[in-house]
């Protein structure tokens, strides 16, 4: 049985989703407190969305600096599953876990709404996606534009670690659908290791029909394909 | 007597002498500041207190007292309950509008989470000049990112609201911000400082120098210097409100036997909070101001105790627990220090350490003067309502008038707005923003909550008392329209200076015309605020008595929503198709032809309640796949937004429009919807109901295809779609 650990910092707001999304599937949760810094072997790190530790400096600015996050790096170092998610994303970046970072939208504005994702990337998150459509999931971020250098962005290419990209209803990759301006339409990549995604959207959200959609749970049936 | 001491805190001078006689010296600044503060309009409700027996207050469900805690409290069920109020932020946003608009945000959430209810919504109903004005702009794009700013760091969802715009609103816009919260029946706490004995204990932010004044800047007119009261605007910390959230709701979840009350610290800061709490218990309170963590050196009792430093909260534990929730708040990464204690003297006493610096009866501070000025029916009403509509020729161009009425800054789509907005966090969003109201389910249970706010002031301004029933009416249709059934209100008085006769009518006639609908619809109005006094130097703004709606759904999860599917017909239910010229009374079309809103407002009451009956009747009987009420833009933009929805088109050319084709389109009569149904059998016994109940009504035609075809209209769903979408973001030249 596959378990999860959601960590909470002062300001995450999206760790009752998180929790909410998961055990609806059956995934055992804990919370963790962001003082708290160890996780058992098996565990799902979930590092939720919302403002860690305020984020008047710069999102997960501080945050990476936390007793939590030492214990992401060392379960991540020794193959441990993590997800960002949102601020969780950011915090990923910050940290170094990931490539990249995560400024302002293009449209200097938050933006909450719903968004077409295409997965790819050969990771245990994806890769049993079986979904014939563009995932139905929402986002909701000031800052969710992904940046890298060109170089970082042809091997996440060519490593296949894009795990996500923003599309339209039909699955086309096309800048209209880019809601935040993002380089090459990136809405979620993974580390090397493939142990590691961070994306901008929101697959808690995406839970159940009745709340417009239950595509992000497409994520954690692909996790568990993979270690049940 | 110092005159200046009295100006900073709005006092009169008759006020002055009855505070002299009530405690038969003469006051300290320290007492004057505190009375000053409690009897602002603000605090005092001076002027709107003597109409609020008019209000229905009571019905089954209302768990609360109006008037009595920070919000009204609902029974949802199953021991579940829901608490709303909705509060204004007007003067602090129309000269800060980023802060105004943020700390209007975080005031409402802390009254919610005070009474021990997690906030699981908010609302926010706004008014703005034209947006052909700088300074409008600037003033709309400042509180609209303050509110994002802070609900979305806070984690609450922001579902819904509205905005209009009018030019009496230039340079006093109005920020009205309601806020739901969900919680166990026997979780909701109380604000009250009873048990002599028992600590105050302060909680949040440290105390500084920011808003001093701020509760009686909100009661003064804005004039040319309004910019020097910058300092009277407080500034936000959605991240510390977030941790005082979580404290406050586990407080109450888990440990409310630990406390006697809670109680936020708004307008008036320490003095109105300590000061309530113990009129509430019929006790006194003794605060020794040096106890109170500052976030400036050397700060005056008197500033200490009129701060209004956000995100604080005074709690009143039994003195044995006082360790456990010092301990509580402690774990949260959130200062807690007692400040005072609760007496059995009845009296309000402030130390400076060993020090006596002000003390009076609490019975003073909290009974302010009231006053029923002289009211003078506006003499221009009748010349308004007279006005010939016959000298507006009948519509030449209905479809470039469609498009019109789809880019106008009252009708446009919100979308610009309500993406900036966290409105999905919680997971509890049913019916998005963009409908009629927002549904939320409860988690764990079947039923669901449907909130709302509304206004059109303009029909206010024609006939203060009717078109305040209709606020109400149209608030509910909204409610009804996602199938949920109305069933408390909240208000927000948002008015001139009631000194003024004619003003002083709009606000009593307002508080009639809400209570008329409140009655007959059986919605009690359960809390809420007056803010009076917004005026500029250019005039008074158009009375505008906003309404906040709690609705109950029976089942969350078979909610309506605007948009129809293919092969849907449509029916217009409350009125024929074919309208007459007067319905153009009020109306955005009327307004824009002539420069100037005029005409009669109209309702009928007991049609109203009808009406909606049907509708509620025929969702609960499985008939409807869409409903939509029909205001601003008339039938026509009605249909067209439920058109926009679903991206579907209308076969409705043959309808007959009458002899005005203009008001059969854009006329807004009240107490109508336009409903959606999918099979012939469902229409025909939606009709024999109509039939039935002896409500008007007619069929418009099929949902179908990619063209809009309604009479004279025929457009393609994109070219509406640019309108209407794209709106808002031309009148801001983005």
């Amino acid at each position: 049985m596959m378990k999860a650990a959601v960590v909470v910092f002062p300001g995450t707001w999206s760790d009752g989703d998180c929790t909410w999304a998961l055990q609806n599937i059956g995934i055992d949760v804990r919370k963790v407190w962001h003082r708290e810094s160890s996780f058992a072997k098996d565990e799902l790190v979930v590092l939720p969305g919302g403002f860690s530790y305020g984020d008047y400096l710069r999102c997960g600015a501080i945050a990476q600096f936390s007793p939590v996050i030492e214990g992401v790096r060392s379960h991540a170092a020794k193959g441990g599953l993590v997800i960002g998610i949102c601020n969780g994303f950011q915090i990923l970046c910050e940290s170094g876990l990931l490539p990249g970072a995560l400024v302002r939208n293009k449209s200097l504005q938050f933006r909450c709404e719903d968004t077409y994702l295409i997965p790819g990337s050969n990771s245990p998150f994806t890769k049993n996606i079986k979904s014939n459509h563009a995932l139905q999931i929402p986002i909701s971020h000031g800052e969710g534009n992904y940046y890298a250098d060109e170089q970082t962005l042809d091997l996440l290419e060519e490593q296949d670690r894009i795990a996500f990209q923003y599309s339209n209803s039909i699955g086309d990759v096309d800048q209209n659908s880019n809601p935040n301006g993002s380089s090459r339409n990136i809405a979620g990549i993974v580390n090397d290791g493939g142990n590691i995604l961070g994306m901008m959207p929101h697959p808690e959200r995406a839970c159940e029909q009745l709340l417009g959609s239950d595509d992000g749970n497409q994520i954690w049936l692909s996790l568990l394909e993979e270690y049940l | 007597m110092d005159f200046e001491i009295l100006q900073k805190v709005a006092m009169t001078k008759d006020e002055y002498d009855r505070l002299v006689s009530m405690l038969n010296r003469e006051p300290n600044e320290l007492e004057i500041g505190i009375v000053g503060a409690l009897w602002s309009e603000h605090c005092g409700y001076k002027h709107s207190r003597p109409l609020f027996h008019n209000f229905p207050t009571e019905g089954e469900k209302i768990l609360t007292k109006t008037g009595e805690e920070n919000a009204g409290a609902i029974d949802l069920g199953d021991g579940w309950c829901a608490v709303f109020k909705m509060e204004s932020h007007n003067h602090p946003s129309a000269i800060e509008p980023y802060q105004g608009a943020a700390t209007g945000v975080g005031g409402i959430l802390r009254d919610i989470f005070a009474m021990g209810m997690r906030p699981v919504a908010l609302l926010d109903s706004l008014r703005f000049g034209p947006l052909s004005e700088r300074n409008n702009r600037y003033l709309f794009n400042g509180v609209v990112s303050g509110i994002g700013g802070y609900g979305n760091c806070v984690g609450v969802p922001t579902v819904g609201g509205e905005v209009q715009f009018d030019k009496s609103y230039s340079g006093n816009p109005l920020v009205n911000a309601m806020c739901v919260g969900i919680g166990r029946v026997e979780n909701l706490l109380s604000a009250s400082a009873s048990g002599p004995g028992n600590p105050l204990v302060l909680v949040g932010a440290d105390t500084g120098r920011d808003g001093i004044h701020g509760a009686t800047f909100a009661s003064v007119e804005l004039d040319e210097n309004a910019e020097e009261m910058r300092p009277a605007v407080q500034v936000g910390n959605p991240f510390l409100e977030k941790l005082l959230l979580e404290a406050c709701v586990e407080l109450a979840e888990e440990h409310n036997d630990w406390i006697v009350g809670l109680q936020d610290l708004g307008a008036a800061g320490l003095t109105s909070s300590a000061i309530e709490a113990a009129s509430r218990a019929g006790t006194g309170i003794d605060i020794d101001v040096t106890l109170v963590p500052r976030r400036e050196e050397r700060m005056t009792p008197y500033e200490v105790m009129l701060s209004e430093s956000q995100e604080r909260m005074l709690v009143i534990p039994k003195r044995e627990h006082l360790d456990d929730v010092v301990r509580l708040f402690r774990r949260w990464e959130i200062r807690a220090d007692v400040i005072g204690y609760v007496t059995d003297d009845e009296y309000v006493t402030i130390h400076e350490g060993q020090e006596i610096v002000a003390r009076m009866p609490v019975a003073i501070p909290t009974d302010p003067p009231m006053y029923s000025p002289a009211t003078m029916r506006p003499l221009e009403l009748d010349a308004l309502h007279n006005q010939d509509f016959n000298i507006i020729p009948d519509v030449q161009n209905p479809e470039i008038e469609l498009l019109n009425l789809l880019g106008n800054s009252n009708i446009t789509s919100r979308g610009m707005i309500y993406r900036q907005y966290d409105h999905q966090v919680l997971n509890n969003t049913v019916v998005l923003p963009g409908g009629d109201a927002a549904v939320l389910r409860i988690k764990g249970l079947k039923q669901g909550i449907a909130v709302t706010t509304d206004c059109n002031a303009r029909l206010v301004s024609l006939e203060p008392r009717v078109g305040s029933s209709i606020a109400v009416a149209e608030a509910a249709r909204n409610i009804v329209a996602t199938g949920a059934r109305p069933v408390a209100v909240t208000d927000c008085l948002n008015f001139g200076n009631p000194e003024k006769p004619s003003v002083a009518y709009q606000l009593e006639q307002a508080v009639l015309g809400i209570s008329d609908a409140c009655r007959k619809l059986g919605t009690p109005v359960v809390s809420g605020n007056a803010s009076l006094y917004n005026e500029t130097p250019v005039g008074q703004i158009l009375p505008t008595p906003s309404i906040g709606m709690l609705g109950v759904s029976d089942s969350s999860a078979d909610s309506l929503t605007i948009a129809p599917k293919e092969n849907n017909t449509l029916i217009l239910v409350g009125a024929d198709f074919i309208q007459s010229i007067d319905t153009l009374s009020g109306s955005e079309y009327v307004t824009q032809k002539l420069g100037f809103p005029a005409g009669k407002p109209f309702i009928d009451l007991d049609y109203e309640v009808k009406v909606q009956k049907f509708v509620l009747d025929a969702h609960k009987a499985n008939l409807l796949t869409a409903a939509h009420d029909c205001s601003e833009g008339g039938v026509a933009v009605a249909l067209a937004e439920m058109a926009l929805a679903s991206s579907l088109g209308l076969d409705a050319k043959q309808i007959d429009c009458g002899s005005r084709v203009d008001a059969s389109l854009f006329g807004e009569s009240q107490s109508r919807f336009i409903i959606a149904t999918d099979s012939q059998e469902s229409l025909s016994f939606l009709e024999k109901m109509l039939q039935d109940s002896d409500i008007s009504f007619s069929v418009i035609g099929l949902v179908h295809g990619e063209r809009f075809r309604l009479g004279p209209i025929d457009l393609s769903i994109s070219e509406m779609r640019e309108e209407y979408e794209e709106g808002l973001y031309k009148l801001l030249g983005s």
